[in-house]
């Protein structure tokens, strides 16, 4: 591509830890790759200048206050693709665990009395619960690889390829011993594949970073969940770390 | 040269903290200095109550992209010390490679890719790419070699997946450390040509000095960075446990974040403060780099918190071969892969401490007796800061009205807030300024 096609791309960062973005600074070499594609006009991570004209917009972090959705909404008038990244940005996170926590209790336990200093809505939301969403690149943090795929799909108007099975076909395929047969509880059955099973890989268990795949009820790890009888629900009842915004988006449908 | 400046630097909204910098001046009188810090609240001292000891970790980590392994180590120490969790001695090295890896990330992150622009009056390091490529080349083979370690040692580089309460899921395999410290080896040219740039460069720090409160960890056998007491340069040490005694938080109306003081006004955390109170621990090379700064304490320039950073890296990859000769001389002690230690959950309350890039980090929980944590409180090295740059703006503010141009005043006191290299976004900037005559 010639770099004077190569779209403009921004970052933009509301409530999350920055870990995405870092990811991305973390591509090393590989950054020039991204750069072959699209200009970055807009990257607190490692750049100071910052442009308003761009056409690609990457969202990292939750939504957590009318101020964040004022800038999320111009932010989106100004794009002509919007990519939430990061499952803060994708399902609401880690943040989202407060939305089914008592909101009084959440500002007492941390600004004590102090509480009103703070503009801050009940529940995190994800970008898609603001604005319209074009694409998004799930985990916590991102995949740098499928960042990497995503953006490319981006840049060619294509569709990027995101599963939507379980983790467990691919822990299965890696041939880990399953965290049920350890005593220990995993989401894998319910979560979304594409990150390789990573943590079950490293000896952990699936938190259930990237997510509950579009129908748990139905695409679920059968086999997994058979054998360790449980349903989906259950497991999604159970250990509900990353799944507060999107149960509450499913019941409420 | 005018006498009346209005310098407001404001940096976008993010949430670990996005801080402004407003300053006005008229007939050289200062009617206003302020260092303002909007934070979006998180909430993690909620997040996390309710929860199971296991899974702690695993959330506080999301505080800071940054410093995930700090918030984990922090995080397990005060699980494990409100539990009696005992880990191995062979964990605790792996714990310190963890730790001295995300030290080089985030060190290198900032001398290399934020700092270094300042000094050669580049706007950020993307033009450096083509004016000093062999120089970005290096500084990317070294954070890479940081980001190597980290994957090696805790499975990912950002967010660690192998840490848990009582030691790691995983470890690494006497292969993966032998090649690690190859390759840390290696690394001692690139840490030389980038010390070598850097002094070249010194000329261009600016000259400030304010005599305030270092606070750090200290320990006597190893330059304090998992473990130790509490040390403050001005009234000696403290019990970790004791950690409140030193933090006293306090609110300001300008700020939403949480300022701290102990024995003045404020004191500064970070490599600096870790510099001058544990200087003699340092690594051989890394003192030998100190010398070429004249770096040596008690060293009252902030802005020499870059330089005591890259004297950090030095001292990590030096301590970080030493650590591995250590584990491999008494050869791995083998774990399955699937390790998960034995422990039964007890009530207690735990805290945690460890240093990470930008200061000392203090994990507070409580739990009850199924291991369900009922309170938490963590407190940061970034707000720990917050007050000390204050008072170096007060000072250092009617230093230079009136002697320097404008764009040097807001670009000195940037670099002053980037030398304390905040979190990543307060370190980089958008400018919005006005100056009124
Ligand atoms: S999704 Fe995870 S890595 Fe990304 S900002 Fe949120 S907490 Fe950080
Ligand atoms: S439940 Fe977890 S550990 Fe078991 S197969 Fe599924 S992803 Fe793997
Ligand atoms: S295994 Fe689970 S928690 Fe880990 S990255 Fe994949 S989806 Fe996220």
């Amino acid at each position: 591509m010639k770099p004077e096609e190569r779209p403009k791309a921004a970052f933009f960062d509301f409530a999350g830890c920055e870990g995405d973005q870092l990811q991305v600074a973390n591509l090393e070499e590989k950054i020039l790759d991204l750069l072959n594609i699209v200009e970055l006009v807009s990257f607190r991570e490692v750049m100071t200048e910052h442009s308003d004209d761009y056409d690609v917009a990457f969202i990292e972090g939750s939504i957590t206050n009318s101020h964040d959705a004022e800038r999320l909404n111009g932010i989106r008038e100004n794009a002509d693709v919007l990519v939430a990244i990061g499952a803060c940005a994708t399902i609401g996170g880690i943040n989202s665990i407060r939305n089914v926590q008592d909101f009084e209790k959440v500002q007492e336990r941390v600004y004590g009395d102090e509480r009103e200093h703070y503009e801050a809505w009940e529940k995190a939301k994800p970008a898609k619960a603001v604005v319209e969403v074009d694409y998004e690149v799930h985990g916590c943090p991102i995949d740098r690889e499928e960042f990497l795929h995503v953006v490319q799909s981006v840049v060619m108007g294509r569709e990027p390829n995101i599963p939507d099975h379980p983790v467990c076909v691919e822990c299965k395929l890696n041939e880990n011993v399953c965290a049920f047969e350890r005593d220990e509880f995993c989401v894998g059955p319910v979560t979304r594949a594409g990150c390789d099973s990573c943590c079950v890989n490293e000896g952990a268990i699936c938190w259930g970073c990237r997510g509950l795949i579009d129908n748990p009820n139905e695409e679920a790890h059968e086999e997994v969940l058979e054998e360790y009888g449980l349903t989906a629900e259950e497991v999604i009842k159970k250990f509900d770390l990353y799944f507060a915004w999107q149960q509450e988006a499913r019941e409420d449908e | 040269m005018s006498d009346d400046i209005d310098v407001n630097v404001e940096y976008l909204t993010r949430v670990e903290g996005h801080g402004n910098i407003e300053v006005n001046a008229k007939d050289g009188e200062i009617e206003k200095c302020e260092w303002q810090v909007i934070e979006a609240p998180r909430f993690f001292e909620s997040l996390v109550v309710d929860r199971d000891w296991k899974e702690l970790h695993h959330v506080t980590s999301r505080i800071c992209g940054i410093c995930s392994i700090g918030h984990t180590l922090a995080s397990l120490k005060a699980t494990e010390d409100a539990m009696d969790i005992d880990i191995s001695e062979q964990d605790k090295k792996l714990r310190k490679l963890a730790l001295h890896a995300e030290n080089m990330q985030s060190h290198v992150l900032h001398v290399g890719y934020l700092a270094l622009p300042d000094l050669l009056d580049s706007k950020s390091v993307v033009p450096l790419t083509e004016t000093h490529s062999e120089e970005v080349k290096t500084v990317i083979r070294l954070h890479k070699l940081a980001n190597t370690m980290s994957d090696v040692v805790t499975g990912r580089t950002t967010h660690p997946q192998r840490l848990i309460p009582g030691g790691f899921t995983k470890i690494p395999n006497e292969r993966e450390l032998e090649e690690l410290k190859e390759k840390l080896e290696d690394s001692v040219d690139d840490l030389k040509a980038v010390a070598d740039l850097l002094e070249n460069l010194a000329p261009k720090i600016p000259d400030f000095r304010r005599e305030t409160e270092y606070i750090s960890l200290t320990h006597e056998d190893e330059y304090g960075l998992y473990g130790g007491d509490i040390c403050s340069s001005d009234t000696g040490t403290t019990d970790v446990d004791e950690y409140l005694d030193i933090t006293n938080e306090y609110t300001v109306p300008q700020s939403t974040a949480k300022y701290t003081k102990n024995n003045r006004e404020s004191y500064m955390a970070g490599a600096l403060a870790r510099l001058n109170n544990n200087y003699q621990q340092l690594s051989p090379m890394a003192k030998e780099i100190a010398g070429k700064f004249d770096l040596d304490p008690m060293e009252y320039n902030p802005y020499m918190n870059t330089i005591a950073q890259l004297v950090e890296v030095v001292h990590s990859v030096e301590d970080s071969i030493g650590i591995i000769e250590e584990l491999l001389d008494k050869g791995l002690e083998k774990q399955g892969e699937y390790n998960s230690p034995d422990i039964e959950p007890k009530a207690g309350r735990g805290i945690g401490a460890v240093e990470v890039p930008r200061g000392i980090l203090f994990h507070d929980y409580t739990y009850d007796e199924e291991g369900k944590c009922t309170e938490a409180n963590c407190i940061i090295p970034t707000n720990q800061n917050h007050g000390n740059i204050q008072q170096d703006m007060e000072k250092m503010v009617p230093e230079i009205i009136g002697k320097k141009p404008e764009d040097e005043i807001e670009l000195t006191l940037e670099m002053l807030v980037r030398a304390y290299d905040p979190c990543i976004s307060c370190s980089t900037h958008y400018v919005d300024i006005d100056f009124v005559e």
